[in-house]
């Protein structure tokens, strides 16, 4: 019985990677279903911080005053246009005038008034309610232009303005928006199956350019085997973040599939908890840094995929310094640095997340360091329970995670942060950040904070996470970089 | 035990041929639990990253893994954390579960059997996956927290089967003979009862320790087993799971192992069943 | 008779009472705070806070305990913490992928179980029975997520009979539903068709040694015809209590396999509520199948008496 499975199953593979498998003919097609991994809790991104919630409505089902373009660079969206006084403090905001809610009620400066008071009141459950933390006043001049006045210049205010958590929602339909949104977007909510899949129609009114899809089904499917069968089977037409890079090369080798490989904005870390003993002492850490060879890494627990970083920015911000050079692989050199410290028989503790990069990516590591010296406990947690255990009681030594929000390096001046680095000298130049709004000035000083981070060795800088996603062969118009979390199919379309 | 000494019984064992495939294949994977203790063919925790996924060959007989690990190892040392887990597991519902069973059988009818065995239905009642995920959510994932989880839930077979066992034979003769020769309940139990239903707590010892097995692979398969570099069979299988289309050995390998262990134990399970019954031995003929 | 119908019904009040304290204080201890597992990790301190006070996570234990079992009672199960729908919504959803799931499962298993014992049993030592004895003995070895996972493989990776997983829900039509449900429940259905023949086996085994089974075939009646006439129906009963337990053990322990197979189901619900630190889905669903056996096994214990001389004398 068991060989005659495994006869089977022997025969069967080779019939797969010989490509017998044939594509059904179709037209252009005007609807297409896309794999998620992560079903959304709930369907607001302005009360949650699932990347999920974004990766189905942002641009789809909700705009913001201004938007992230694929590229990343922040475009005009509900605001058409837009003034900013001399010293930085007032925005003046003109809003588009043929814009119309799902519900059918009009938007105006009041639904902008409302969003942005709310996010930033009192009983705000905003997950990113920092971006709205230097705003002053938002007063209505008239039904299409709002002034917002902030209380110290921010140079990134547009760019906050982007945000999925910064989109405008209406005041009569706000409170459903978790199980019913109803945005300004080109698409509708249909439907949510629970389990399954969101759904989502094209709008009969959006102002923006027409759609050519009439109709979008986010399907979650979690495990990386089934998303595989379901795209080799057809249920599926594109899986924008695919799971499982392991099975990347056999769709590259389909022609029915077209593989996306493009960045996105997750810088991972080994992060290490600089106050705690051993690792407050920077040759420790420069030693676990100078331990980890990145490229096998990327090889082993993301099949190639990948690009190496030195510190925590990504490499397709024109600020980025390349700083690999200065944490190169060098087992030898690290072990030399253990000994200046004084430290042997060293035992850390490793808390890995769910992800695969993490998992895989962890137990390389692991071995790694055992070839250092340095011994590991793994211990594989949930998200509730990293949040729980590494990010607030900072009860860890090590910990491997992607930090997935754009131009985070900011989180290096945070008190209290669970790696625990604010030095003052970073703190410093973040302030200045704040208040430069010159872009040759910006990037100086997002340049001395690249520096100054990997100087400190404050965590081992690994890789940017990539964004493999596979599409039918047909698709065009898929984000191929994710400047934030998003799927947007405004742009989508079957080729004929 | 008793059933063992009896004259022919090791030639009867012999005789059977289930046993005895049954002892060969629980021997193999005991022998090379055994030796990962003191020799792998590689170590099984070393990476080498080149040369991973590779099926099996001469240098590695059961290929290698996605790390470019080497299975024969992996499979070698899983085979310690599965019989280790199951071992301890079954040894916490023994150890809890006969006492519970004998001292309810030996106070029938009253609140403390009464007690005993409503627990035991609430043990049952609750869907033992569940409660295992709930268990290492609480606790934690890891080998230990996977022994707590399983042997919680041997607790109350062994204390079912051991009751019921323990109160046909209290109406027994041997037994009130004791009881009018003025021996306590606890010490006819301990004396008289136990030995009596040795047998059939080694036979269904055999059975849980199988099921055990297969109960740690299935936590480890979701990731509350033993926690990395620990190779383990289920974690085995679920890295293997996304690679299953282009090295399928990753996932046959590990899988037949789990098979031929759980095979290896019931079949010496049933077998000893027989040999100790010989009701069922004269049967068999 | 009464007495022991009674006496049964307070054990089964006092087993759903301690039941219910253990799931809520197991929940109470698990390590990760709902509000703060929402909000993400560049969450404001002050907006998590906000949400705690809105999903009612401050009051004190007892009062959420006694709000939760009150609740239970009048059947409202509270609202999902995540997905901010009435937990009873949730559950039947996925109750009507789990129960048809089980259903499937546990006919195809006697399907095969049924002539599959009664084969081995009418032929005792013969070929087939050695043949059916020795599949059973794999069938139970086999870990049923491994199964799945060949199950894929082969008929939806490489055949592509049947798509790898998901559901497309009851809407699409019975036989689609169906379809999905066909690997998961094969899947699901060795093991317990495994179990199952051997019980029926040694069940009908047991029946054919007694005397009434002698007196029958002294009668003149081949061994086949008093087995289907008379054997069959005395062995049903040890076969009938076994399907019931597997009834309950299917519904929660589907779970692996609704994850391998991507089934919205009841087990995975549970699973993701407990990753997600949805409290009060985990809680509930949990009472909830907690009751279902509960309840199944007082049934049985039931059906035992009744079958029992003893207790059935007595009995008006």
């Amino acid at each position: 019985m068991t060989r005659n499975r495994i006869a089977v199953a022997a025969a069967s593979l080779l019939a797969l990677t010989l490509g017998l498998g044939v594509a059904p003919a179709s037209a252009a097609r005007t609807d297409i279903t896309v794999g998620m991994q992560l079903e959304p809790p709930n369907l607001d991104p302005t009360a949650g911080a699932a990347a999920a919630i974004d990766e189905v409505v942002y641009a789809n089902v909700f705009e913001g005053l201004t938007r992230f373009a694929a590229d990343g660079a922040v475009l005009p969206a509900l605001a058409e246009s837009w003034a900013i006084s001399d010293d930085g403090l007032v925005y003046t905001f003109t809003l588009r005038s043929n814009v119309t809610f799902h519900d059918g009620t009009g938007f105006d400066a009041e639904d902008v008034k409302f969003s942005l008071d709310r996010a930033r009141s009192a009983d705000s459950t905003n997950a990113q309610k920092g971006l709205f933390a230097d705003i002053a006043s938002v007063d209505v001049v008239d039904p299409v232009t709002v002034r917002i006045t902030l209380s110290k210049p921010n140079g990134s205010f547009l760019f906050n303005m982007a945000w999925g958590d910064a989109v405008i929602v209406a005041p009569e339909t706000a409170a459903d928006n978790a199980t019913e949104p109803v945005g300004t977007g080109p698409f509708t909510f249909v439907a949510w199956t629970k389990g399954d899949n969101v759904e989502l129609a094209r709008s009969g009114q959006y102002w923006g350019t027409p759609l050519k899809l009439d109709k979008v089904v986010f399907k979650f499917i979690a495990d990386p085997t089934a998303a595989f069968a379901a795209m080799m089977a057809g249920d599926i037409d594109a899986y924008p973040n695919f799971p499982a890079p392991e099975n990347l090369p056999q769709f590259a080798a389909d022609a029915r599939f077209q593989v996306l490989v493009g960045s996105t904005e997750g810088e991972t870390i080994l992060a290490m908890n600089n106050k705690k003993a051993p690792l407050d002492n920077i040759k420790v850490r420069q030693a676990i840094s100078h331990a980890i060879d990145r490229q096998a890494i990327i090889d082993g627990a993301l099949f190639g995929y990948g690009t190496p970083i030195g510190t925590h920015f990504a490499p397709h911000n024109p600020a980025y310094l390349d700083l690999t050079g200065q944490s190169e692989y060098d087992p030898a050199k690290a072990k030399v640095l253990l000994a200046e410290a004084g430290v042997a028989d060293l035992t850390l503790s490793l808390k890995l997340p769910p992800p695969s990069y993490a998992r895989r990516g962890g137990e390389i590591i692991a071995a790694q360091l055992r070839d250092v010296g340095i011994n590991t406990e793994i211990t594989n947690v949930e998200w509730a329970q990293w949040l729980e255990d590494v990010f607030k009681a900072k009860n860890f030594d090590l910990t491997v995670i992607s930090h997935t929000e754009p131009m985070d390096i900011n989180i290096y001046g945070r008190d209290d942060y669970y790696f625990q680095y604010a030095d003052p000298a970073f703190k410093a130049i973040m302030a200045d950040l704040d208040n430069a709004t010159d872009p040759a000035k910006r990037t100086g000083l997002l340049q001395a904070a690249q520096k100054k981070i990997t100087d400190d060795a404050v965590n081992a800088y690994l890789f940017q996470l990539a964004k493999a996603g596979v599409a039918d062969a047909k698709i065009k118009g898929l984000w191929l970089n994710s400047p934030t979390q998003a799927t947007d199919m405004t742009g989508v379309y079957w080729e004929e | 035990m008793t059933a063992l000494r009896e004259p022919g019984a090791f030639s009867a064992a012999l005789r059977h041929p289930a046993f005895l495939v049954g002892l060969v294949l629980t021997g193999i994977f005991v022998v090379a639990a055994l030796v990962s203790l003191v020799w792998t063919p590689f170590d099984p925790s070393r990476l080498d990253i080149p040369d991973k996924l590779k099926p099996p060959s001469a240098t590695h007989w059961f290929g290698t893994d996605h790390f470019g690990r080497d299975m024969l190892s992996m499979v070698m040392v899983g085979a310690r954390v599965s019989i280790a887990v199951a071992f301890v597991a079954v040894g916490i519902g023994m150890t809890l579960g006969i006492p519970l069973g004998l001292y309810a059988a030996a106070h029938r009818g009253s609140l403390v059997d009464e007690a005993i065995m409503r627990g035991n239905d609430l043990v049952f009642a609750f869907p033992s996956l569940l409660l295992a995920i709930m268990i290492t959510a609480v606790f934690g994932p890891g080998a230990v927290n996977a022994i707590i989880a399983i042997g919680i839930f041997n607790i109350p077979v062994f204390a079912r089967l051991a009751r019921g066992a323990a109160l046909s034979l209290w109406t027994r003769d041997f037994v009130l003979a004791a009881r009018v020769a003025g021996k306590g309940r606890i010490r006819i139990s301990v004396e008289h009862i136990l030995p009596n239903i040795a047998n059939l707590m080694i036979v269904q010892a055999t059975i849980q320790f199988s099921l055990a097995i297969l109960a740690e692979a299935g936590l480890a398969y979701v990731g509350l087993g033993a926690q990395p570099p620990l190779p383990s069979w289920g974690r085995m299988l679920a890295d293997a799971q996304t690679m299953i289309s282009f090295a399928p050995h990753m996932a046959l390998i590990p899988g037949l192992a789990i098979v031929f262990t759980v095979l290896g134990l019931n079949l010496m399970g049933d077998g000893l069943r027989d040999l100790f019954d010989p009701r069922l031995r004269r049967q068999r003929r | 008779m009464m007495r022991f119908v009674l006496g049964r019904l307070v054990s089964l009040g006092l087993s759903l009472v301690a039941a219910s304290l253990v799931i809520f204080l197991v929940m109470e201890v698990v390590p990760g705070d709902p509000a703060s597992f929402m909000m993400g990790i560049n969450a404001d301190p002050a907006a998590v806070e906000a949400l705690r006070r809105q999903l009612g996570l401050d009051a004190p234990l007892l009062s959420r305990y006694l709000d939760w079992v009150a609740g239970l009672l009048r059947g409202d199960f509270g609202i999902s913490y995540t997905y901010k729908v009435p937990v009873s919504e949730l559950v039947a959803e996925r109750a009507a992928i789990s129960l048809p799931l089980t259903l499937y499962a546990l006919a195809l298993s006697t399907l095969i179980a049924f002539p599959a014992g009664i084969i081995a049993a009418a032929r005792r030592n013969s070929a087939a029975d050695v043949t059916v004895m020795g599949a059973t003995q794999l069938g139970v070895a086999i870990p049923n997520f491994w199964f799945a996972m060949l199950l894929v493989l082969v008929f939806a990776i490489n055949l592509r009979w049947v798509s790898a997983g998901g559901f497309p829900g009851w809407d699409a039509g019975f036989w689609p539903a169906m379809k999905a449900l066909t690997l998961p429940a094969i899947a699901l259905a060795l093991p317990q068709a495994s179990i199952l023949a051997r019980v029926m086996r040694s069940a009908l085994i047991d029946t054919l040694s007694e005397d009434f089974m002698r007196t029958a075939r002294a009668k003149g009646l081949s061994e086949g015809q008093a087995l289907r006439r008379h054997a069959l129906r005395n062995a049903l009963i040890p076969v009938l209590t076994i399907l019931g337990l597997q009834f309950s053990f299917l519904l929660a322990g589907g779970i692996i396999i609704e994850n391998v197979f991507f089934l919205p189901g009841l087990g995975r619900l549970v699973f993701q509520a407990i990753t997600q630190r949805d409290l009060i889905v985990v809680r509930s669903v949990v009472i909830l199948l907690v009751v279902a056996v509960i309840v199944v096994t007082f049934v049985v214990d039931l059906a035992y008496a009744l079958a029992d001389p003893r207790l059935r004398r007595p009995a008006p």
